[in-house]
């Protein structure tokens, strides 16, 4: 189960990197193949996804731009429903186009409130569930 | 209990629940006092927690007497596994949208 904590999906597209960089980083674009958004490229900036809610969803996923290596390199913090991953974009040219690869990993801490002074992250709530399922499969 | 995943996330999506939750897989069955007790949370707190935990079928409750007893549903926690193949799913639609846009760019 510790493999599916990171999510891989990788894909050769024929296209430069530059033009898939646009794609992913200007606003109006990112918004036709992903979501709107109030995206900017600087490192540091919050912004958020919209997507329709639903009754269990508001359709908002909180992020914040982590790292922006022009060509190459894109990252942000991606929240939904208390769970916080990150995004790594990774753009490598090939003689034909552009390797896209992209990894979806780690759930960090919550900024939630205590239960007994212990404060619970996703990230060790699973690690409990695996030992939990692996006892009881 | 089929548990809809939705729910089942929105139940855990709040810090103070999953410290319920592990508790009871740690500990096994409690009564609401034993949850309560040594944490700052009220028992109406607890209760109330326990109430959606149950709601979403990850906690199963047994009285006994005056006293009810809650325990963990281990079972119940499947669709947070397949959490990750969802997502998948949802980053591969993704990719598709990706590749017609970039047809329809300008270099």
């Amino acid at each position: 189960m510790t493999a599916t904590r990171t999510l891989v999906i990788e894909k050769e597209l024929p296209h430069p990197p530059e033009k898939i960089w646009r794609a992913l980083t200007q606003g109006a674009l990112l918004k036709e193949w992903l979501m709107d958004n109030d995206f900017q490229p600087i490192v540091g900036h919050k912004f958020s996804f919209r997507a329709a809610p639903n009754p269990n969803w508001s359709g908002v996923i909180e992020s914040q731009v982590l790292v922006v290596e022009p060509n190459t390199t894109l990252s942000y913090s991606w929240g939904a429903v208390g769970l916080g991953t990150v995004v790594v974009w990774t753009l490598v040219a090939t003689g034909g186009g552009t390797l896209l690869r992209m990894e979806q990993s780690g759930f960090g801490p919550d900024q939630g409130r205590n239960y007994g002074g212990a404060r619970i992250g996703w990230q060790r709530f699973l690690t409990n569930l695996e030992q939990l399922l692996a006892r009881t499969q | 209990m089929q548990t809809s995943p939705d729910l089942l996330f929105k139940s855990l999506a709040d810090p103070t629940r999953r410290a319920i939750y592990e508790r009871l897989c740690r500990n096994g069955e409690q009564t609401v006092w034993m949850l309560t007790d040594d944490t700052d949370i009220s028992q109406p707190a607890v209760s109330k927690h326990l109430r959606i935990l149950k709601h979403s079928g990850l906690v199963r409750d047994r009285r006994d007497g005056r006293e009810t007893h809650y325990s963990a549903e281990p079972k119940s926690l499947a669709p947070l596994i397949d959490w990750m193949s969802l997502y998948a799913a949802f980053w591969r639609e993704k990719f598709d949208r990706l590749e017609d846009l970039l047809k329809r760019m300008d270099q």
